[in-house]
């Protein structure tokens, strides 16, 4: 019988949540790697016992986890993520040049199919890749030395590189965003990168055609489609059906089109998922209610999923990595709030139940359908 | 090497809680054989040789400068400003006290 297994980053260790096909009655692991960061952990989809954990503090830096048995036991493995050549600068909050630094791995994307070959986004924004399962790493320099590289700028949690997602179609092809640079595409297996942010707007850039500067939050892609793309950006859900060469906008009737996460059904490549967010100044969900909003028509007609989750008093946020389904036969959605609830559903986000209620503040969440 | 045995001389080193438990370090301090001049950089060489996990996680990798939140005692003075390459007190070389390797008190 199939079975998933969520796993939890939180702000104070890794959680691993385990159930039986109907996702009813939960096991609970950890936490791993109690009283750390853990920004992302992730499982190879070819050896899904294979995971990756980003473990980081403040005082002692990046450690990079890795589990052989599907998170029973972990080890660490390399952590030096050293830029290739003089990195030189980017642009400071104030506009000013500031070198680059690393500070630590913001999502792990094993390859889909090497179990040893993963990459690693990471901050200041860059793109590593180990071909060893994490002995060593490697930066994929052509992305940080496209010509806009100095123009780049950190958006508030810093300039990260959140997103990495592999086209199961085409090896060559990558996509990624940084905030606040974009997205940006490779069809050479990363080794050149190109922009892909037009008909993106910000209010805070004047140039309506900027080639960088977004701040995009989130993207995601259905396997079966990899040229539609989902974008939640700081502000507005936009839309690519032309793998990123241009984007148009799909907010439509969502309540605010500020957000984090967005997320794309596993079987029905229209239906798109997002946790809208009051604003870029209060991160919590508007009117105390927190609320997933789900199109069927790839866009612009939302309809709220509010059962099961508090409708009453609740000020959470849901952050950018912190979304995932499951690909059983009803698709499961799960995600996690900045108040240590996750939140799973077994029918496509019709009903909810917390799987956990008291977690620390969730980062990240990812989920493995095994067979 | 040998690690906390009875009668074996060396330098001590004391960790952090969060370091010990990443190299699964069961005792309070490490004993570690280190060439005189005893130094912190020659100490940490030696201790991250010995534990390759903690590489990275006391000083940067690449410029081998202390982590901003990281701090280093020894005899009671803070050490943590001294050039990696200044000699420890022989107390310290000798074994009588330990090498503090300090979080600094930050956040939450």
């Amino acid at each position: 019988m199939s079975s998933v297994r969520v796993l939890v980053g939180t702000r104070k260790g890794a959680f691993v949540l385990s159930s039986d096909g109907k996702r009813k009655d939960w096991k609970v692991s950890g936490p791993f790697f109690a009283g750390w960061e853990i920004y992302h952990m992730k499982g190879s989809t070819v050896d899904p016992n294979r995971l990756y954990a980003s473990q980081s503090s403040s005082w002692s830096g990046q450690v990079v986890q890795r589990s052989d048995d599907g998170g029973a036991t972990w080890n660490p493995v390399n952590n030096n993520f050293a830029y290739a050549g003089v990195p030189g600068t980017h642009q400071w909050y104030d506009g000013t040049p500031h070198p680059w630094e690393f500070k630590r791995v913001w999502h792990f994307e094993p390859s889909l199919t090497d179990a040893d070959t993963v990459f690693a986004g990471v901050e200041d924004a860059a793109l590593f890749k180990s071909t060893d399962a994490g002995a060593t790493w490697e930066e994929l320099k052509g992305l940080r030395e496209h010509g806009t590289g100095p123009q780049w700028q950190p958006g508030a949690g810093g300039m990260c590189l959140h997103t990495v997602i592999l086209d199961p179609s085409n090896a060559e092809r990558m996509y990624i965003a940084i905030s606040a640079a974009g997205a940006f595409r490779t069809d050479d297996g990363g080794k050149s990168w190109k922009p892909i942010n037009k008909g993106l707007k910000s209010q805070y850039i004047p140039d309506p055609n900027a080639e960088v500067g977004h701040c995009v939050h989130h993207v995601a892609m259905h396997g079966s489609r990899p040229n539609v793309l989902f974008m939640q950006k700081h502000w507005d859900v936009m839309r690519s059906d032309n793998a990123g060469d241009s984007w148009h906008e799909v907010s439509g009737n969502l309540p605010t089109d500020f957000g984090f996460v967005i997320d794309v059904h596993a079987h029905e490549p229209e239906t798109v998922f997002v946790v809208p967010i009051k604003s870029d100044a209060e991160h919590f969900v508007p009117e105390g209610k927190l609320r997933v909003f789900r199109s069927k028509t790839g866009g612009n007609e939302w309809e709220a999923l509010e059962k099961g989750l508090p409708q009453k008093d609740c000020y959470v946020n849901v952050l950018r990595d912190a979304m995932a389904v499951d690909r059983l036969d009803t698709c499961g959605v799960y995600f996690g709030t900045s108040g240590g609830q996750v939140y799973a559903s077994a029918d496509a986000g019709d009903s909810w139940t917390p799987i956990v209620r008291d977690l620390p503040g969730v980062l990240s969440v990812e989920v493995q359908t095994l067979a | 090497m040998t690690e906390g045995g009875e009668g074996v001389a060396g330098i001590r080193v004391a960790l952090p809680y969060h370091l010990r438990t990443l190299a699964k370090i069961e005792s309070a301090e490490v004993r570690l054989e280190v060439a005189a001049p005893v130094t912190a950089k020659r100490v940490l060489d030696v201790l991250e040789a010995r534990y390759p996990m903690l590489a990275g996680t006391i000083r940067e990798h690449g410029t081998g400068q202390r982590r901003a939140y990281m701090r280093i005692f020894a005899c009671e003075e803070d050490w943590s400003h001294e050039s990696m390459d200044a000699e420890l007190p022989e107390a310290v070389a000798a074994g009588r006290e330990p090498l503090l390797i300090l979080g600094a008190i930050a956040g939450g």
